[in-house]
């Protein structure tokens, strides 16, 4: 192998590293809310891959969030994660770590490094997958539309 | 077994020794020849055509109908004037579904298609049935997933107007029986549609042995450049119908208040022809000739035979489709606990190409039960070693993510 094979391997690892592989195979906060108060299914017709996002709203704090869904490790862990990051938090402060996230996603090494993203930073390599960012971004977008239609 | 074309004659692969392409039948690469025939053109007798004042643009012409009675002689056809130029299959099959739907479809006639068809031989058939008030009917497919011919026929009544269906599938490999389903469609006087778009590279099509009155078919699938395909017709269907397209080149004379159409196959070719797309074309047919279609089918199956043997002997693998013997150089497969669109990522890493998604096929894909499946497909410069590479990187995968099952 080359010396950028080496490199395109050793960021595949560090993409699918146990953290990603362990929300994939066991999603946080997976399910359906009885009482949601925002109800947003996204799809990616590219690949197939659906996520139905529920929020449960305190005025605008995020009380609960479920998710259901089908799709890729990428796709499955960041909104596993996401979902992990939300409760008891406003919007406006969930808007900032959705910009943060997407910025990351884009190629930001600032936003890379922001600690507010806590294990979602695992996603980082997906950064250099420009094919793969959609799967990054689709429970992000749920999530956006979610609250903006709420509010 | 080695390639039935030698890698150094696609300048892509030549240039790059460690991709391992397997998404042909997406769109396959292109021949030297492909390229030289359209470079020379563009430099030797470029003009638009048939406006034929000046040499330069009699030489365009003559070229444009040359490239023609090629690809009509490729595809069997003795009436080259019944092949339309066109973008690709997709427009082949709305000008069509457009053209002669509209003008022959009213309510309570019936359009059948299968459930396996690519979205371009089945959303212009659900339209136009919306549009005219036809009833649009899908033949489901047996429980091994493949078009079920017994339930094709079932659907296709004195009602039937239309069937239309794929030759070989681009999701499974399959390959239907063309001339039976055609027979079908002529018996209760509907017309046969053929969308032969994973066909027409891959084995030999002699269109007026088929049976079927359209046949489409894409340039750049075989070997031929992006934005040309074909429609193949029959005469008269095509003289009845009206056009689709309005503009130049189409008319022949034009009035205040009305206009008349042009002969064959002008009518159906609105504004200036890919003249340059179509010299290409006749450059792929006449390389793919050269090689032989029935040697390009044999070597493709081989592959595609050994491909699914060693994929399907994988742990966890299932491949979709007929059995080894008996598909086309299409293999889609899944593998447990990985979606197939992290296999590609995994797979791109080792500069091995392969398809994950739906494959335009949205609605076969719900029967199937899967969202998505990984698809490699085989052509004329693959070789054994990239088998290796693609099992080898199913392996690699599967090790990644720990063998473990979601």
């Amino acid at each position: 192998m080359s010396p950028s094979d080496d490199r395109r391997s050793a960021d595949l690892t560090a993409l699918y590293q146990d953290l990603i592989l362990d929300h994939y195979r066991r999603p946080r906060n997976r399910g359906s809310l009885e009482h949601a108060d925002a109800t947003v299914t996204k799809k990616n017709p590219l690949c197939g891959d659906v996520i139905t996002l529920q929020l449960e709203l305190d005025g605008d704090t995020v009380r609960d969030v479920k998710f259901a869904g089908e799709g890729c490790a990428i796709s499955q862990a960041s909104a596993s994660m996401m979902t992990q990051l939300l409760k008891g938090r406003s919007a406006q402060d969930i808007g900032h770590v959705a910009a943060t996230f997407t910025r990351m996603i884009e190629g930001d090494s600032t936003a890379a490094a922001d600690a507010s993203l806590g294990e979602l930073r695992a996603l980082s390599g997906v950064a250099r997958l420009p094919q793969r960012q959609q799967c990054a971004l689709l429970a992000w977008s749920a999530l956006t539309q979610a609250l903006v239609s709420h509010g | 077994m080695t390639s039935l074309a030698p890698r150094t004659d696609f300048p892509l692969l030549a240039g790059d020794p460690d991709l391992v392409y397997l998404d042909s039948a997406a769109t396959s690469q292109k021949p030297l020849a492909v390229l030289d025939a359209m470079r020379e053109f563009q430099s030797r007798d470029y003009a638009n055509p048939h406006r034929g004042a000046y040499d330069l643009s009699v030489r365009a012409t003559r070229r444009y109908h040359d490239a023609r009675l090629c690809v009509a002689r490729f595809f069997g056809m003795a009436d080259p004037d019944a092949l339309i130029f066109t973008r690709g299959t997709t427009e082949s099959l709305n000008l069509v579904a457009t053209a002669w739907g509209r003008s022959n479809l009213q309510t309570d006639d019936e359009i059948v298609v299968t459930s396996a068809e690519h979205h371009a031989n089945f959303v212009p058939w659900q339209q136009v049935a919306l549009a005219t008030g036809a009833r649009f009917r899908i033949a489901e497919p047996g429980t091994d997933g493949l078009v079920n011919v017994d339930a094709l026929r079932a659907l296709v009544t004195r009602r039937t107007k239309v069937v239309a269906f794929h030759h070989v599938s681009n999701v499974l490999g399959d390959t239907l029986p063309v001339r039976d389903i055609a027979d079908l469609a002529h018996a209760v006087g509907a017309i046969a549609v053929c969308d032969g778009a994973q066909a027409a590279p891959h084995l030999p099509v002699r269109f007026d042995e088929l049976g079927v009155d359209f046949y489409a078919a894409s340039g750049h699938k075989m070997c031929g450049p992006m934005g040309i395909g074909v429609l193949l017709g029959r005469r008269p269907l095509l003289e009845a119908m009206p056009p689709y397209m309005m503009g130049g080149d189409m008319i022949e004379f034009v009035y205040d208040d009305t206009s008349s159409w042009n002969t064959l196959p002008h009518k159906f070719e609105a504004g200036t022809p890919n003249v340059t797309g179509a010299v290409g074309l006749a450059a792929a047919a006449d390389y793919l000739d050269a090689l032989g279609m029935p040697a390009v089918r044999a070597h493709e199956r081989s592959l595609a035979r050994t491909a699914h043997e060693r994929l399907a002997a994988i742990d966890g693998v299932t491949v979709h489709g007929p059995g080894p013997a008996d598909r086309s150089g299409v293999v889609s497969f899944t593998v447990d606990g990985i979606h197939p669109h992290d296999l590609a990522t995994i797979l791109d890493a080792r500069h091995v190409c392969i398809r994950a998604g739906h494959h335009c096929a949205q609605p076969l894909m719900r029967r199937l039960g899967v969202a998505a499946t990984a698809r490699a497909s085989f052509y004329i410069y693959n070789d054994d070693a990239d088998v290796d590479a693609l099992v080898a990187g199913v392996h690699a995968a599967r090790e990644l993510f720990g063998h473990v099952t979601v």
